[in-house]
């Protein structure tokens, strides 16, 4: 992570400014910015993966002089942009199936590569069940085999497109239409569930970032520094879904940066399987601030508190603000 | 050349003159000595300008397949049994989004129970996922169908399964005439895909089709197939033309066209079909034979015309459709239709069996005696059925069949209680 | 490439999908009124001014803020600084130091000696009675519209009571002189010295089509105190106008009592500080918090070693012994006496009293009224009851301020400009409050103020020399650059980037940006995360 601008208005807080040099401003922030997700696509109102993917390959297109060819799983993001007979995308992609992107982006890198074309970089992305659950296998293969893809999730924590079931990134205590909180339960069980990113770390890979919507120059700074890399790369982008998460559409880029504030999504980057920089909370907020917007865990607070269940969460932010160092000096 | 050589050995030798550009495995019995040669030739240089990739299963298999096809390379895998099941979502996917890849089967049975042993449980199981499939009847069959297997498939953009009996074939070695590659390049041309991935000309490759296209984009598949019977013929004279061998096409006709019985196979039986059917012939019985190559598409009207003259049909398969009977038969059936021909169906060589010439002369002499019950199973011991049924009616908890039936044989442990 | 049917596609074709049709609601971007802009007496565009300083360009930014106030240096220093009062950058850690920012620009202006053209002429001659604030800045603006000015002034130099009432350590001379210069090289006929008793006979005479009428409030409010001895009494006007205009400084003894609250009492009370009173006794009937100086007068007053005596009355003179009475506040607020006395030693009484307009020589002048207190009453066009004769500044019914002063001027000379035209003055629609709660504050970085250098205590008590240092060009650019700019679009690109469905259209630097509604869907990112609340959402219209 490059020094934060500070003062300048802004600074880098926000997508451009003007009062900065062009190299400390976003891909996003240009005017010719390359919109490999075009308009038209379906995505719902304020949909968080719709932005993470067009800052993701943007800035890779940008990296690489727009030489892309980018794989993507089953799911929202793919249904979304590529419904016959109108496709979304401005760069070679393919979809094949749900549990196979990281084998199929293989495949073009291996087919690139037998042609000499090592120009061209290879993209692969999925939602978390395609990338976490059913895609683990190809996307753990991959991985130990270091094959020079950069590997793209964009978790919004439950299958969306199927209609909000149960992902293993879904977080304790939230709805969805498979943990419904009834009876004595509220939603999702504690305990359970996977970060992918310290997996992905565990397989020995060049380099594993976490990134949010929120934070657009840590996420292209993180793209940016994955596409110069050779290998097998990882990044773990949270998307913020308002049809699941049942929030506004407006509040989109707000529950990504509270996600971030509160300490309950972490932003560290790993080279060689070792945390090497964590991204700091710059105002550290405790996790209702997160959680009550969120129609998923409305139930935590009515018809009243459930003081166990959010102070259980509390710690969960709390041990990643521990583990990750996630205060700086300043902080 | 002629060589002595294992038949694995030899389609490892073919598909390295196909010059495919990426070849990705994961090992299943018994396909794996296809592979390992596969590797080593890789390794040495032989196969040019190839990326060898050992992946983590045969879905991963068939999807470093599909993306390596996709973006423009001539790419090549093989499996078997399980290994074909675990990649079913990916083996239509390829055929829907019109790869032409090249997959050899190693054709054995499925479980449980497990058995590693050869039947056409797999590649029958997927039969109508969109590929073409051919089968062997020996290794030359199959190094040669390899070949025009690779020219098939891009010439229509259409996967191709080239299926060969797993150890009966892959495992044994015998004379090859291995063609050389100046044969090969001549014949196949490298692969000039219709649609690739590629940032100079972006496309979109498996966009979401609903209902107001689905049935279009599946009828083109089906022309597909249906042009592949056009073209397989052709593909077999052009292959004739330059490596002298008589190879493919839809069917192969054996001493069938005066027969008043014939009999139908796929295959490595159908070698041993052609020696029973000489064997009766010298003994007067009006026998012939036909293999099919093409499984799929299914060769309805060349199959029709081979049968023609004949009184009876009879199927001889190695596979099942439970409660129905045989699978190759219905094909056949429907190239027979409006026909009043008899069609008889032997399964035969389940999980490995051996499919004797004893056994098929007695059964093929009960058929044409029009005494075959329909569908027979050849050599089935039907003391150990007989036994297990009434054990099983007996006692609610009869434990696993096929352990019980082992158990019966005397081949593991004392006897089912 | 000849591509399968359906399952391949043409990159970029849902482009044909306009998924505008979705909205509910629609983005619209907005200019609001800026709580700065809104609190201005001068009507500055603080916000616009400081864009350009933001940049670095500061002679724009300049020139921006000379289109309302022609004496930037000499604000930047005495204004009492209602934008900042207003500041919403107060609710985050501190106001925009925008007198700062204004004052290095002035100075600035004055060292690279930027000046201001004139406007073609109109052939139209205003008389402008009065060289202080009000009448300057009357005179500016009309010289900048094309029109002639004559300016009389009764007084030896033209400032008012810039420079007759606030003291040389507030406002160093050459800087007002610099100004007054700049306004005077426009082409305006400044008569010093030269009172006007007639006005009606003076526009006449002159030949003029109108008048600005603006002669301040310089005569001292006075009370009758119940003197046994009287010791020495002046009053506050006159000794502050008499530094300027004496030759000797006044003797005022080593202690000097001053009786008022307003600024001019501390004024005083600071000038006898400098000139060798070592105690200098504010007395004040009311509480510290009730009185009407400015906060940062106050204050820099204490640090000056001011002492305030308040909640007391002087009750009796006799000779340096000055009995006062204490007062306390009842519930109305109201000081009331309480009969409990005490005594206070003083050399010299100073009384700052308040000051009121001399407009006798207006009584005569037919269809101007004049109210109790000298106030002359104006219209909304600052016009007289006399066609063609407008008044302001101290001289009709408002805050008597330097800067409410310059405004006057300004809203004076536009409709002037347009009487002399025949026509009414169309007033720009008045846009919403950019308040606090339309910011979306995280995006601003974390910036402190910056501190002005300030002369050392021992100088300031001592001597006249100017207490505030200014900016440099580093820390002028830092804090121009801690505005907010509420309201207003700063082209930061959130909107640009925060768009799911890129209907939002860059249109380039200084251009701002445009919504495409073809693909809006409406989901109000962009209004959300706008940092300044440039973005409103409107329900969409069927």
């Amino acid at each position: 992570m490059s020094q934060r601008i500070k003062f300048y208005q802004t600074g880098t807080l926000t997508v451009g400014n003007r009062l900065l040099d062009a190299k400390d401003r976003t891909v996003q922030a240009t005017l010719d910015r390359g919109n490999s997700l075009t308009s038209g696509h379906r995505a719902c109102q304020g949909c968080g993966e719709a932005l993470g993917a067009r800052y993701v390959v943007d800035a890779a297109m940008r990296w690489a002089d727009n030489r892309v060819v980018a794989v993507n799983a089953t799911g929202c993001l793919e249904v979304f942009s590529t419904p016959y007979p109108e496709s979304s995308w401005q760069v070679p992609w393919i979809h094949s199936l749900f549990g196979n992107a990281p084998a199929v982006a293989t495949g073009v890198r291996a087919a690139l590569r037998a042609k000499g074309r090592t120009d061209v970089k290879v993209l692969a992305q999925g939602g978390d069940g395609g990338t976490v659950d059913i895609g683990f296998g190809c996307l753990s293969g991959m991985f130990e085999r270091n094959d020079d893809v950069l590997y793209v999730c964009y978790d919004n924590e439950a299958y969306m497109n199927t209609g909000v079931q149960r992902s293993s990134r879904t977080p304790p205590a939230a709805r969805t239409a498979t943990t419904p909180p009834v009876g004595n339960s509220s939603g999702n069980v504690f305990g359970q569930g996977k970060n992918a990113a310290l997996i992905a770390m565990a397989h020995n890979i060049p380099y594993v970032a976490t990134a949010s919507v929120a934070d657009l120059h840590d996420l292209e700074e993180k793209v940016t520094k994955a596409m110069g890399i050779d290998g097998a790369r990882y990044i773990h982008v949270h998307v913020p879904c308002p049809l699941g998460w049942g929030s506004p559409p407006h509040d989109t880029i707000r529950l990504a940066r509270l996600a971030v504030e509160t300490g309950l999504f972490a932003l560290f980057e790993a080279e060689d399987g070792e945390v090497s920089d964590v991204t700091h909370i710059r105002r550290r907020l405790p996790v209702e601030e997160y959680l009550k917007p969120q129609r998923r865990f409305a139930h935590l607070f009515r018809p009243q508190t459930d003081a166990d269940a959010i102070g259980q969460i509390q710690s969960i932010a709390d041990r990643n603000i521990e583990k990750f160092g996630l205060i700086g000096r300043n902080g | 050349m002629l060589k002595q050589i294992e038949g694995s050995f030899a389609v490892a030798e073919a598909i390295a003159l196909c010059r495919p550009e990426v070849i990705c495995a994961y090992p299943i019995t018994p396909q794996t000595h296809i592979v390992e040669r596969l590797s080593e030739l890789v390794r040495t240089g032989d196969v040019g300008n190839c990326q060898y990739i050992n992946v983590e299963s045969e879905f991963a298999a068939l999807s470093v397949a599909i993306g390596a096809s996709a973006a423009g390379a001539r790419a090549y895998t093989a499996t078997s049994s399980q290994g074909l099941l675990f990649m079913a979502e990916a083996v239509y996917n390829a055929s829907g989004l019109g790869l032409p890849i090249v997959m050899t089967i190693g054709n054995r049975a499925i479980g449980a129970p497990i058995n590693i042993w050869n039947d056409h449980s797999d590649s029958m199981a997927l039969r109508d996922a969109g590929w073409i499939q051919l089968y062997a009847e020996t290794n030359q069959d199959a190094v040669d169908l390899h070949i025009q297997a690779f020219r098939l498939a891009e010439q229509l953009s259409v996967p191709v399964m080239v299926c060969e009996d797993g150890f009966i074939l892959t495992h044994a070695c015998e004379q090859v005439d291995m063609p050389d590659s100046e044969q090969v390049d001549s014949y196949l041309p490298p692969f000039e895909p219709v649609q690739v991935l590629d940032p100079a000309e972006p496309i979109t490759m498996g966009a979401m089709v609903g209902p107001e296209a689905f049935t279009e984009v599946r009828y083109l598949a089906h022309h597909k197939h249906l042009r592949a019977i056009e073209v397989i013929p052709e593909l077999s004279t052009e292959f004739e033309h330059i490596f002298g061998r008589n190879t493919g096409g839809l069917i192969e006709p054996y001493r069938s066209e005066d027969a008043e019985t014939v009999i139908v196979a796929l295959g490595s039986v159908v070698g041993t079909i052609k020696d029973v059917v000489d064997e009766m012939r010298d003994e007067g019985v009006s026998l012939g034979a036909v293999k099919v190559v093409s499984f799929r598409p299914f060769p309805l009207l060349a199959l029709r015309e081979a049968l023609q003259n004949a009184k009876r049909v009879i199927v001889v398969e190695k596979c099942l459709a439970d409660g129905l009977g045989g699978i190759v038969v219905g094909s056949v059936r429907m190239s027979l239709r409006g026909t009043s021909t008899p069609v008889y169906t032997i399964i035969a060589g389940l999980g490995g069996r051996a499919i004797t010439k004893k056994s098929l002369r007695r059964a093929f002499n009960e058929a044409v005696a029009d005494r075959l019950e329909d569908p027979h199973f050849l050599d089935l011991d039907w003391k150990v059925i007989d036994h297990e049924l009434a054990r099983s009616q007996e006692k609610r908890r009869s434990g696993p069949i096929a352990e019980n039936i082992l158990r019966e044989l005397g081949l593991v442990g004392g006897k089912p209680v | 490439m000849q591509k399968p049917f359906a399952i391949a596609l043409d990159v970029g074709t849902s482009l044909a999908n306009l998924t505008g049709s979705w909205r509910t609601e629609r983005p619209v971007y907005v200019d609001l009124l800026p709580p700065c802009n809104h609190a201005c007496p001068a009507g500055e565009n603080i916000q616009a001014w400081l864009y350009h300083a933001e940049e670095g360009d500061y002679e724009s930014a300049w020139r921006k803020l000379m289109e309302s106030n022609p004496l930037p240096a000499v604000h930047g220093r005495v204004c009492y600084r209602p934008c900042e009062t207003a500041c919403n950058r107060g609710q985050l850690d501190q106001t925009v130091s925008i007198h700062a920012i204004e004052r290095f620009l002035g100075d600035e202006a004055l060292k690279r000696g930027w000046t201001i053209e004139p406007g073609a002429p109109t052939g139209k001659h205003v008389l402008v009675i009065g060289a202080g604030p009000s009448g300057l800045s009357a005179a500016y603006h009309l010289r900048r519209l094309g029109h002639e000015v004559t300016v009389h002034d009764a007084g030896p130099l033209a400032g008012g009571m810039m420079r007759f009432g606030i003291p040389k350590y507030r406002l160093p001379r050459d800087i007002l002189d610099g100004e007054i210069a700049r306004i005077v090289g426009m082409g305006v006929t400044v008569k010093l010295d030269s009172p006007v008793t007639d006005i009606p006979e003076q526009m006449k005479k002159g030949g003029f089509d109108a008048a600005f009428v603006a002669v301040g409030a310089h005569l001292a409010k006075r009370t009758d105190i119940p003197a046994r001895e009287a010791g020495k009494i002046v009053d506050a006007v006159s000794l502050l106008r008499g530094m300027e205009t004496g030759a000797e400084p006044p003797k005022l003894g080593r202690r000097v009592v001053i009786y008022g609250g307003g600024n001019t009492a501390l004024d005083a009370a600071r000038t006898a500080k400098r000139l060798g009173a070592s105690e200098a006794l504010v007395v004040y009937r009311r509480t510290q918090e009730q009185m009407p100086a400015h906060d940062v007068e106050l204050e820099e007053a204490l640090d000056e070693g001011v002492i305030l005596h308040w909640l007391r009355t002087i009750k009796q003179i006799d000779g340096t012994t000055f009995t006062v009475e204490k007062m306390k506040i009842d519930e109305n607020g109201w000081p009331q006496p309480t009969g409990e006395y005490e005594e206070l030693e003083a050399d010299t009484l100073i009384l700052a009293l308040g000051q009121s307009v001399d407009t006798s020589f207006m009584k005569t002048i037919p269809g101007v009224e004049i109210a109790d207190d000298g106030v002359i009453d104006v219209d909304e066009t600052m016009m007289t009851g006399y066609r063609g004769l407008f008044a302001g500044g101290d001289m009709v019914p408002a805050e008597r301020t330097v800067t409410v002063a310059v405004g006057h001027g300004k809203k004076a000379a536009l409709n002037i400009d347009a009487y002399l035209r025949g026509e009414q003055r169309e007033l720009p629609e008045k846009h919403p409050a950019a308040d606090f709660e339309r910011l979306n504050t995280w995006y601003y970085t974390d910036a402190d103020k910056t501190v002005q250098p300030t002369l050392d205590l021992i100088r300031r008590r001592t001597t006249f020399d100017e207490i505030h240092g200014g900016l440099d060009e580093t820390n002028a650019l830092f804090e121009a650059r801690r505005c907010l700019s509420c309201g207003n679009c700063f082209e930061c690109d959130n909107c640009y980037g925060f768009c799911p469905d890129n209907a939002v259209i860059k249109l380039g630097p200084g251009r701002r940006f445009e919504f495409n509604y073809d693909f809006c869907k409406g989901c109000g990112l962009c209004a959300a995360e706008c940092p300044c609340g440039a973005i409103v959402m409107e329900p969409e219209t069927f």
